[in-house]
């Protein structure tokens, strides 16, 4: 992993992510070191994520390291007109790393063959968001205790959503048998079912979430947006219906755990928050472990 | 009709390629993804000519010009039948046919409109994960593009 750029999570291999979790563990236990001391990483964001962004600093200020950037495209001189090349060739000057979030799919590979110094993608508009999918396999192990034979549930939006598609190619490496909750606008794309077959792992897929949970090891929420239905009135007659509530619980199993990547909007309802089983808040918290492993492990700093 | 008579319909050359079998209306593409414009030798164009297989066809002479196959290739996508002939002292002395490479740089639009390749001045790449049906993923967004919404930069 040292000085590579991390885009996509096809990027890594599975020994990859297991090192990557590890050292994760490490910070999770010890998370304030002095390990990026006198060093300064950028975190460029030509859209606003605040939750990310946030995420990474803390991550980043955690080990000793300083942060330079930009916190939307406003206030960079990408409304002055400025090409991605010039920005990214210029604060390759400045800087050890860059953490970049930008709209435009892509862009951080492109961003990462202009640069010598390693890139990691914050997200490049719907197509990869890869620390958002190692921390949710973070979560997946400490809940679980392991990562291998799991039922995994996934709910919601499955034709758009970047994090289901980016989990199921990495829980592909651990005989996760998988289950697809979703209107029947938005299923799961053929090519991922096309992949689980290809290396003989099941799945099933159901229009229906309640009663339909009870096997769970992991119910993966995700937001069912309005604007994803070609048919408003479709949307109203399936907006309620994958929306998770408190007495859903009854009768999962006992190390079932909800997560979902936030913002969520109505589709966990409040009175889940309270239930044990509601992980996603736990699961933000991981996610800064998760960075300071991952930019650690790029930059070949040992803790 | 033999070979031989079909090349006098246009004129013959001593040594160079013909490349025989474009669909007509991509005899211009070819030119351009060959950038024969900027070739000082030589060169015969032929259009709507006819064609048993592809109905009407292009035809093009080079003299004293040989592709190499990593060039030739790239005209795959849109002259998948295109064939070779390798003249040496005006007879036909090797024949090729033209194979879609495993990358495809620079001559395909990425159907994508956010892919950033559609925004900032960028060749286009793509790993062609099907060549039969012509399946081609962005280098950068990842996307798909495949044949019947393929456009040709």
């Amino acid at each position: 992993m040292l000085n590579k750029s991390l885009i996509s999570i096809t990027d890594f291999s599975k020994d990859d992510y297991l090192k990557i979790l590890d050292t994760a563990a490490g910070f999770e236990k010890k998370s304030y070191q002095d390990l990026l001391k006198g060093k300064v990483i950028a975190t460029l964001f030509f859209e606003p994520s605040t939750r990310t962004r946030l995420s990474f600093e803390s991550a980043i200020n955690r080990i000793g390291g300083k942060v330079i950037g930009f916190s939307d495209s406003v206030t960079s001189s990408v409304t002055k007109g400025e090409t991605l090349y010039d920005t990214i060739r210029v604060v390759s000057n400045y800087a050890e790393l860059i953490v970049m979030r930008h709209p435009l799919e892509g862009s951080a590979r492109y961003a990462s063959e202009l640069t010598k110094i390693p890139v990691i993608n914050a997200g490049d508009g719907a197509n990869q968001h890869p620390t958002q999918t190692l921390l949710d396999l973070y979560s997946i192990q400490k809940t679980q205790g392991k990562l291998t034979d799991l039922n995994i549930f996934m709910v919601g939006d499955l034709k758009y959503g970047r994090t289901v598609h980016s989990l199921l190619m990495a829980l592909s490496e651990f005989n996760a048998t998988f289950y697809f909750i979703s209107p029947d606008e938005l299923r799961m794309p053929e090519e991922y079912k096309i992949l689980l077959n290809s290396i003989g792992l099941q799945y099933h897929e159901s229009r229906e979430l309640n009663g339909n949970i009870k096997n769970a090891d992991i119910v993966y929420m995700t937001r069912v947006q309005k604007e994803r239905f070609s048919d408003p009135i479709e949307y109203e007659k399936t907006k309620n219906a994958y929306v998770l509530r408190d007495e859903m619980l009854a009768g999962t199993r006992e190390n079932m755990r909800v997560l979902h990547p936030l913002p969520r909007v109505n589709e966990i309802n409040t009175d889940v928050d309270a239930n044990p089983k509601a992980y996603y808040f736990q699961q933000t918290e991981n996610g800064v472990y998760v960075r300071q492993a991952i930019i650690s492990l790029i930059l070949g700093l040992k803790s | 009709m033999t070979m031989k008579d079909k090349f006098l319909e246009v004129s013959a050359i001593k040594d160079g390629t013909v490349i025989d079998h474009i669909p007509a209306d991509s005899l211009f593409k070819v030119v351009s993804i060959l950038k024969l414009e900027k070739i000082e030798g030589m060169i015969t164009f032929g259009t709507n000519l006819i064609s048993k297989k592809l109905g009407r066809k292009g035809i093009i002479k080079l003299s004293g010009v040989f592709f190499k196959d990593k060039d030739i290739n790239r005209i795959a996508l849109i002259a998948p039948d295109a064939k070779l002939n390798i003249i040496r002292d005006y007879s036909v002395v090797e024949k090729k046919v033209v194979e879609i490479p495993d990358e495809i740089n620079g001559i395909v639009k990425c159907v994508n409109p956010q892919c950033v390749t559609n925004h900032e001045k960028i060749s286009t790449r793509f790993h062609v994960i099907d060549k039969k049906e012509v399946k081609l993923r962005c280098h950068y967004c990842e996307k798909l593009t495949v044949k019947e919404h393929m456009t040709i930069l």
